[in-house]
Parts: structure tokens; sequence; C-alpha cells
């Protein structure tokens, strides 16, 4: 629903940084801008006027469309976005990040998946094999709120081979 | 009686010297005959290039390059595949047919994906390629997509009697389609059901084609001749992923450069559980099939 609003909205990659871990250059890794419901962003247009309230809750006046399908046991809204700079997540030490670094978000669990994700190994990568490579944020494919990957309906199996008709001849 | 004495004796003078002319001629008129693209000098390939270019651009209505690109130094190119992602939703099958110039019918796919179940793992004596379930996957299934494996000692190459398939410098095993006589001897020997044969003439509608052609790999083929899987050779030689790669949605395939230590392949080869098809062929296969998680 939101994120199929989404599909046709990677536009200009935008462009993050980082050291990879020890040794090696700083790694220029091309990431389109995060999946937002369209008009979402920035969170601040709504949440600037409004008071925080930091009470855990079923939401109703608002995201009442979010399911949360994703230790919900556990988690909700604020242990990931951010309650004082709303445009912001923060990691479970309070440090602050933008939403195109939500990978490190992630991987504060998933930590093993962000060690292939940097390696190129877990999720999709476009462009060259030898050079500049786009990945995809975390949240292109797994919604963060109900993350479990979606099915998909498979494209047409092969036609079965079948024996031309004029080369049966001779049978019955 | 007289011709035994005279076989006795080995041949005539007249008789040696009239077997080596002919052999000498034959070998004057292959020398001048056509030539394998690739032994031919790279002026006689390139005006042969320019005039294919020409005939498909004519049969197909836009301009249609066809490029020989050789193979890059110090590449030797492999595929891994990650069997705990592939949902089997053959996105890759009809991404690899529009890519490259597969017949729409009769219908060719150099991709086969194979359903599993899970209870008795990769085994092909069970596999399903005709499954259509709504949705995939399916409960208690995998899938294992096959297409060549690019082996590093291939079977098929071995049995062609012409000589019109072969292994290239970066480990791409490729097919000259104008000297294939289309013998289907490699069909049979290759392990993996990866060769395909053009059982009549191929079509692809105008303006489906890929203009982007190697003279190796996506150009148009004829009827009576074997295609398969060339790793995109047209597009990775250039430094691009293969087309399967780029459309997986969840990004099971992966590609890259052996040789080189920093590559995503041998991150895969390195740290995960790795296999490949048939080991106790010893084909040697260029194509791993891994489990992510």
């Amino acid at each position: 629903m939101a994120r199929a609003a989404l599909v046709g909205l990677v536009p200009a990659l935008l462009a993050v940084a980082w050291a990879t871990a020890g040794e090696g250059p700083t790694e220029r890794l091309e990431i389109p801008p995060p999946p937002f419901t369209e008009g979402i962003f920035p969170c601040s247009s709504c949440h600037a006027d409004l008071k925080v309230n930091r009470t855990r809750r079923p939401l109703t006046a608002m995201h009442d469309d979010i399911q949360l399908r994703h230790d919900e046991q556990h988690r909700w809204c604020l242990d990931c976005h951010d309650a004082t700079d709303r445009d912001s997540l923060h990691l479970a030490s309070g440090e602050r990040i933008p939403f195109e670094q939500s990978y490190l978000l992630c991987g504060q669990c998933h930590g093993e998946k962000l060690r292939d994700w940097r390696a190129g190994v877990h999720g999709r990568r476009t462009g060259s094999w030898n050079g500049q490579k786009s990945y995809l944020l975390c949240a292109h494919c797994h919604n963060p709120h109900q993350p479990r990957f979606r099915s998909l309906a498979p494209k047409p199996a092969p036609r079965r081979p079948e024996r031309p008709k004029e080369t049966i001849g001779g049978l019955p | 009686m007289k011709r035994d004495a005279d076989d006795a004796a080995g041949p005539s003078r007249r008789q040696f010297v009239s077997a080596a002319a002919s052999a000498a001629a034959a070998w004057i008129l292959t020398a001048c005959g056509p030539k394998r693209l690739v032994e031919m000098p790279k002026e006689r390939l390139h005006k042969a290039l320019r005039e294919l270019e020409r005939q498909y651009s004519e049969t197909y209505g836009t301009a249609v390059t066809v490029a020989d690109t050789p193979a890059l130094p110090g590449v030797q190119f492999a595929y891994a595949l990650d069997l705990s992602r592939c949902i089997g939703c053959r996105r890759c099958v009809y991404a690899c047919v529009e890519e490259n110039n597969q017949s729409r019918d009769p219908q060719v796919h150099w991709i086969r994906v194979h359903a599993m179940e899970k209870e008795k793992g990769v085994d092909f004596s069970h596999s399903d390629p005709y499954y259509e379930p709504k949705e995939v996957p399916e409960e208690g299934r995998f899938y294992v997509p096959v297409a060549c494996q690019q082996c590093e000692n291939p079977p098929c190459t071995k049995v062609c009697p012409v000589g019109a398939t072969w292994k290239e410098e970066d480990g791409i095993v490729v097919i000259d389609y104008d000297w294939c006589i289309g013998c289907r001897y490699c069909m049979a020997a290759c392990p993996y059901g990866a060769r395909h044969f053009n059982w009549a003439e191929p079509t692809i509608p105008k303006g489906e084609l890929n203009p982007n052609t190697h003279v190796l790999g996506n150009r148009p083929r004829q009827k009576g001749v074997v295609e398969k899987c060339t790793f995109c050779i047209q597009r990775t030689r250039a430094g691009r992923y293969p087309a399967c790669v780029e459309v997986c949605p969840v990004g099971a395939r992966k590609f890259g450069n052996l040789l080189d230590p920093a590559s995503e392949i041998r991150y895969i080869i390195e740290k995960k559980r790795v296999l490949v098809l048939k080991e106790d062929l010893r084909t040697v296969p260029r194509f791993f099939y891994f489990y992510g998680t």
C-alpha cells in the first residue's frame, strides 16, 4: 500500500559515504532516498506543533494504517523514531541518525545482515560489478513495521515440450 | 590378386602425388573459405559485423549494434545464487529472454527454475519446473534456478565436432552461431540441460529486440543453432551486472570477478556454505549456490 505507491519513486540517487570497517578506503555507495509514503515527510511538518506523548498506546488519530509486526511485544514507535527531532531516527545509544542511514538502526539487532549487506551479499545490487554499485536501504525491500518479505505472483511457467503434429506421422 | 600385391607394396608414386596434391588443394580452399568468427583477422571480422548490423537493423527496424568486446584481462567471471532467498518468482527468466533476444515462439528460456521439496533437498529427480501457484514461495518448497554453469571443464565444448563452441579467457562458454551445424551433441553432453535448440525460425516481436548485442551472445540467432546463457556477455564485458542479477527482487543473484579478493563472489565463497550442482561429474562449475542465512 504505502510502499506500492513508492515503487515508481526512485529518482535522484543519494550518495551516502562511510569508511569500511578497519582497512580500506572510504567507499561511496549509491542509495536511493528512503521509501517514504507520499507526503509524509518531513514528519516535523505536523509533529512540530504536537505535544510529545511518550506513553505506549494504540494509535487512533493518525498512522492507524501501520500494523506493527516486528517484535511488537517489545517495541513501539519511539524505540526507533526520535521524539525530540521528529525527522530523525535514533539508535539504542540515543545517537540520532537520518533516515538515509536507517541501516545502522536495523543493524543493531541484525548485525550479520548488515555485514552481508555492506559486502554486497544481502540485498540487490545494480550497476557495475567492477565499479559504481547502487545499493538499496533495508526499508526498500522490508517494510520496517512488517519486515517479512511479501509473497509475489510468479511469472508464467515454461511451456511443456510438445511434439509438433506433422511429425507424429505414422501414429494413429 | 594383382590389387593385393599393389597394396602390399604401398601406394604407387602416382597415387601418392595425386593424394598430396588434393590435400594441398583442400588446405588452400579451406584457408580461403569462411572462417570461424574468432579466427578471422580483426579487419575482416569487423567488416562481417557491420554487415550483420545492417541485416539486423533492416529486419528489426532499429539500429542494432554487434560488439566483439574481448575478455577483460585479469578477470574470471563467477556467479552465486542464494538458495535461502530465491522465491521462485521467475522474474530472472523473463528478464533474460528480453535482454538476450531469445525466441518468444517457439519458446526458448535460458533459465529454468526448479521447485523442490524442502524435505527432499536439492534433488532433480523430483523437481517441478512447471509450478504455477497464485503466489510464491509455496509452503514447504524451495527453488533452484538453473542456467549454464559455465564449467571450468565443460563437457559440451569437447563433443562439438566442428569447434563451434569454446570457453573464453574470462571463463564464459560461448557459441559461434554461424559455425554451429545444429547436431546437438553439446546438448546431450551438458549435464545441466542448459543448452537450447532453435527448432524453428526464432521470433522476436518488432520493437522488443534488444539492439545492444554481442557477436558471441545475444545477437539474433537463426533456426537450427544451439544457444545458452553467456553471463550476459554484452553487459558483463562492459562492466555491468547480468540482467538477472539486476532484476531479482530478493537479491539472491550475485556476480563478480573471482580474482578480485574484494568482490562479492569471493566473500560468498570464503564465508558462506557453498555448493555446485553435480560436483561428482568434475565439470567444475563457475556457478555457485549458497545459503546466505
